[in-house]
């Protein structure tokens, strides 16, 4: 119990000083019935570090890295590398163990960070302005069409089917609770789908996914204005926050909302979490959206500074009223992004973005000449989809045990059907023999 | 001046002594550090990247896009700048950190160690199950920690953060009346004193919300409650210990009046770090509580997040928890369930599967603590709030009754008519070297202080802040306000204008030339 810094002199001269006789006094409050008076069990008692250490690597040991392989998974999380200082960075005690900048004297730190990542977010995606980041890139999109309907006052919601399977399942959930109806396209993985056709009068936006979840990459700009003729939002969702270094940006393509996933950047994969969020939009739309946002100002010396802004819109002035019932951002998420971001630069982030591209273009034609196998993209950024003479769900579980992690078959994502596709990402990890060694396994187990 | 054996001052000194400037704006180790932006030099990189691959690009009818406006930096200027950003933090790291419903309690750095194993960062969420079985078999045993601590039935580790959860308990709430058929149920009670999340949690998911008022000494009326109860309430969403601090007394009687009304009890488990390993607040009659690990178990709070908010169910609303969730089959074997089929459950949350990185986190302490240290972190975080209050009490105002629960709430009767408010007192207690306690939350008392000093705090930290913020009440009331109106004086920047940031928004930089949106032909 290492963590705990009283000792039992200690508690005695503070029960004397409180005036009680022992610490079960304090809970005096709880009811008779609900008391417990041992500890509960079926728990283990106290560890110390090296025995805590031993059980969780044992646990860890189970599982098997993906950068101990070659692999080629994506689907909304993806294998970059992360360089060493972004890590030391986030480890900074006065990063990693502050609270909510609620005190801006002393969390100018923070606040500066928030802005500049703000900034970042804003550049990237070509909007206006950015927040200080959502919880992930599902939940911003959920929020970003709770926006909409806010903003447009209409509700209805139409959902392109290259969206991610969990970004729309997200969604439809809250949408539903509150009403608002949504219009789900079925998956087009070969193109061809008709977002116009299911706008109406009702419809207070379209969400498009760019890559969408198959890999393929669009334009947008004519659906945007188209749009915008029906007083419809257009929504934007990004999941490889890379591609935002090559290809045009939502902003540029007409988009009044851009949720984006921010993992690509500084963040590892975790399995599947924590990552971070990001939320863009037009500046006329400021004062709707969810989340925190951090404002420049000047102190009582006119020196600039940072300060939480806007709050007139949160869940604690507003309550019921409020945009939304966030109360946190990604805060350390956000960070890692923007160190990395940073680190990047200009020429590092847009080459890094080539790289990525050519790195798909390569497999894709490593692949391609598999027998059997048919890339059924004409257009991608790092990510595309194979086209399989067997279930793509078995296939992967063959290449597990040939040691490669060969990409997310569709049926995983949408929980049935699309059985043959599998979608196959590369990053800048992979290598040429990592590749070389993927098409050579498909062959065998095809 | 007197001092103590630390060579600190005793006493307050006055500070407006003249501080020469300085030419480049620094003071000592107090670097003045411009944005990332106006540090640019073009061409610079601070990552050695790979050639770009000698392929022609796949990108159909989408164009290349031209220069985004990001600055250039070699490594050695990254790192310092971000090391001397996070020099302007006060962080639990540096002291105490006494945010009244917060819970900074000091941040382990083996659960850092735990959560960076390859095995867990470095997994993909679509893996196949047969390669992720130590992933599931964490996340399987924190849910059993949580559902055996809680005495409740089912556990969802879904939810990215404290309203997440709510958010996730009132769906689930929703979905059992809806699966009755019950549709007439469209109010959700909330306690004046609650926190803002619960009432715009609850019209987030498309309830009416209608408040509750508190007693005089600081709990939820049993009566007002009782005639709010009808059939058209959906359920009750109460915070226990309460925001100011207390244990609702009531807590049984209250849940057996919202059962028999046929409405469901919804707790806000943000303070569950006072009670754990004492009282299973299925014991108390709760249906259902999201619980904020990195609260009550001490995940970093990263200058804001990520959180981490799981909820537990008990048996009357455990058939609709949320995908996705681990099962282990007869075999020994861990499962995710992903989807969410035709059974009663929701939906989704969120995607792929919960907040990992914070499992491990939360898990490592709990092991470290085990079932009898967790009871033991409940009796210091209690016994440090009680301390405070009683050493605090003569020359603050505490609000309520004791005892109090983990913090402990004053108001702002000890300033009356010194002209000095509960933002001056803060303040003040910035140059002291404290980051201030919560202010004016809860709403239901004036100019509420509520402090949490945790249970990793020592007697000896107590007592300096005790020292402090006596010697600030005495300031105070002696009419000393010009010294309060100019606090913080210490600080990297002084008291900030927030009216202004708020009327004219300056939300990001803007590049003096606008960043060409496709590249040029």
């Amino acid at each position: 119990m290492r963590y705990l810094p009283l000792t039992e002199a200690d508690r005695r001269s503070m029960l004397e000083a409180i005036g009680v006789p022992s610490v079960d006094e304090l809970f005096r409050d709880v009811p008779e019935a609900a008391r417990l008076s041992g500890p509960i069990e079926g728990l283990s008692n106290h560890m110390g570090e090296l025995e805590v250490d031993r059980a969780l690597s044992a646990m860890a040991g189970k599982n098997l890295p993906a950068g101990s392989v070659p692999s080629f998974l994506g689907a909304g999380a993806y294998r970059h590398h992360i360089p060493a200082t972004v890590d030391h960075l986030v480890q900074r005690g006065e990063f990693l163990t502050a609270y909510t900048p609620y005190q801006p004297e002393v969390s100018q730190g923070t606040l500066q960070v928030l802005f500049e990542f703000q900034t970042q977010v804003s550049l990237l995606t070509g909007m206006d302005v950015a927040n200080a980041s959502m919880y992930d890139g599902a939940t911003a999109c959920a929020e970003a069409v709770m926006m909409a309907n806010r903003v447009t006052r209409r509700k209805k919601a139409v959902l392109s089917g290259g969206l991610h399977p969990h970004y729309r399942d997200t969604t439809t959930t809250d949408a539903r609770f509150i009403g608002f109806e949504t219009v789900v396209m079925p998956p087009a993985p070969t193109g061809g789908e008709d977002l116009l056709a299911a706008v109406d009068g009702d419809t207070s936006c379209v969400v498009v996914q760019n890559p969408d979840v198959f890999g393929h990459v669009r334009d947008y700009t004519e659906l945007g204005k188209a749009c915008q003729a029906k007083g419809a939002l257009l929504i934007v969702v990004v999941t490889e926050a890379v591609s935002l270094g090559l290809l045009t940006p939502p902003g540029a393509m007409g988009a009044d909302i851009v949720a984006a996933e921010g993992q690509s950047l500084g963040n590892a994969l975790n399995f599947g979490g924590p990552y971070v969020g990001l939320f863009a939009v037009k500046e006329k739309l400021v004062r709707q959206m969810p989340g925190r946002l951090c404002g420049q100002t000047v102190d009582a010396d006119g020196r600039r500074g940072f300060v939480l802004t806007l709050s007139t819109r949160e869940q604690h002035i507003r309550r019921e009223k409020a945009t939304s019932n966030i109360c946190t951002n990604s805060g350390l998420c956000a960070l890692a992004f923007s160190i990395h971001l940073s680190l990047l630069g200009e020429e590092g982030f847009t080459r890094l973005a080539e790289i990525n591209h050519g790195k798909a273009v390569q497999l894709a034609d490593k692949l391609a000449a598999v027998p059997g196998v048919e890339i059924v993209n004409g257009s991608f950024f790092n990510e595309f989809t194979v086209k399989l003479p067997k279930s793509a769900a078995e296939v992967v579980e063959a290449l597990a045990q040939r040691g490669i992690l060969g990409g997310v078959p569709a049926s995983r994502l949408f929980g049935g059907g699309l059985d043959d596709l599998l979608i196959v990402a590369t990053t800048e990890t992979n290598t040429e023999s990592d590749m070389d060694a993927f098409a050579t396994a498909l062959a065998e187990v095809l | 001046m007197s001092m103590n054996n630390q060579g600190r001052p005793t006493g307050i000194q006055n500070t407006d002594s003249a501080v020469p400037e300085t030419v480049t704006g620094n003071r000592g180790l107090q670097i003045e550090e411009p944005l990332i932006f106006e540090q640019d030099s073009a061409g610079r990189c601070g990552v050695d990247l790979p050639e770009v691959p000698a392929v022609g690009p796949r990108l159909g009818a989408v164009k290349p896009r031209g220069r985004i406006g990001l600055p250039g930096l070699a490594e050695p200027q990254v790192v310092r700048h971000y090391t001397r950003l996070s020099q302007k933090n006060y962080a639990i790291d540096s002291g105490l950190y006494p945010l009244g419903s917060c819970t900074m309690k000091h941040n382990p750095r083996l659960n850092e160690k735990m959560a960076r194993l390859p095995g867990f960062a470095d997994v993909h969420p679509l893996q196949p199950e047969s390669t992720v079985q130590g992933a599931l078999e964490l996340m399987a045993e924190l849910g059993r920690w949580l559902a055996t601590l809680t005495g409740m039935a089912a556990v969802t580790l879904a939810p990215a953060a404290g309203a997440h959860g709510e958010m996730c308990g009132i769906m689930a709430i929703r979905s059992a009346h809806d699966a009755k058929g019950d549709k007439g149920r469209t109010k959700i009670l909330v306690p004046e004193s609650a926190h803002g999340t619960n009432p715009a949690t609850a019209a987030a998911c498309g309830y009416a919300v209608e408040a509750i008022p508190a007693t005089e000494d600081g709990r939820v009326d049993l009566e007002a409650l009782k005639a709010k109860l009808g059939p058209d309430v959906a359920g009750l969403m109460l915070t226990n210990p309460n925001t100011c601090g207390l244990f609702e007394r009531d807590i049984i009687t209250i849940a057996e009046a919202v059962h028999a009304a046929g409405a469901y009890f919804y707790c806000d488990g943000a303070n569950f770090n006072a009670i754990v390993g004492r009282v299973r607040p299925a014991d108390l009659g709760i249906d259902v509580m999201h619980i904020n690990l990195h609260k009550t178990f001490s995940t970093p709070h990263g200058g804001g997040g990520p959180g981490s908010g799981p909820v537990v169910f008990a048996e009357s609303l455990a058939p609709f928890v949320p995908v996705p969730y681990v099962v282990q089959d007869k075999d020994g074997a861990f499962r995710l369930v992903e989807q969410a089929g035709d059974g009663p459950a929701f939906g989704r949350m969120k995607a792929f599967h919960g907040q990992m990185g914070m499992f491990v986190r939360a898990l490592a302490y709990m092991m470290s603590h085990g079932a009898d240290g967790l009871r033991q972190v409940a009796n210091d975080a209690v016994l440090n709030a009680n301390y405070l209050l009683a050493r605090l009490q003569d020359v603050m105002t505490p609000s309520f009754e004791g005892p109090c629960m983990h913090e402990c709430l004053f108001d702002d009767r000890f300033l009356k008519g010194t002209g000095v408010t509960t933002l001056d007192i803060a303040k003040a207690l910035i140059d002291e070297g404290f980051h201030p306690m919560t202010m004016y939350f809860p709403l239901v008392v004036h100019g509420a202080l509520l402090i949490e000093p945790t249970e990793t705090e020592s007697k000896a930290s107590l007592d300096q802040f005790v020292t402090a913020l006596r010697a600030l009440a005495e300031r105070a009331k002696s009419g000393d306000v010009a010294y309060f109106q100019g606090a913080p004086r210490l600080t990297p920047r002084r008291r900030l204008d927030e009216t202004a940031a708020a009327r004219k928004p300056v939300l990001r930089w803007t590049p003096a030339v606008e960043p060409e949106t496709v590249a040029a032909e």
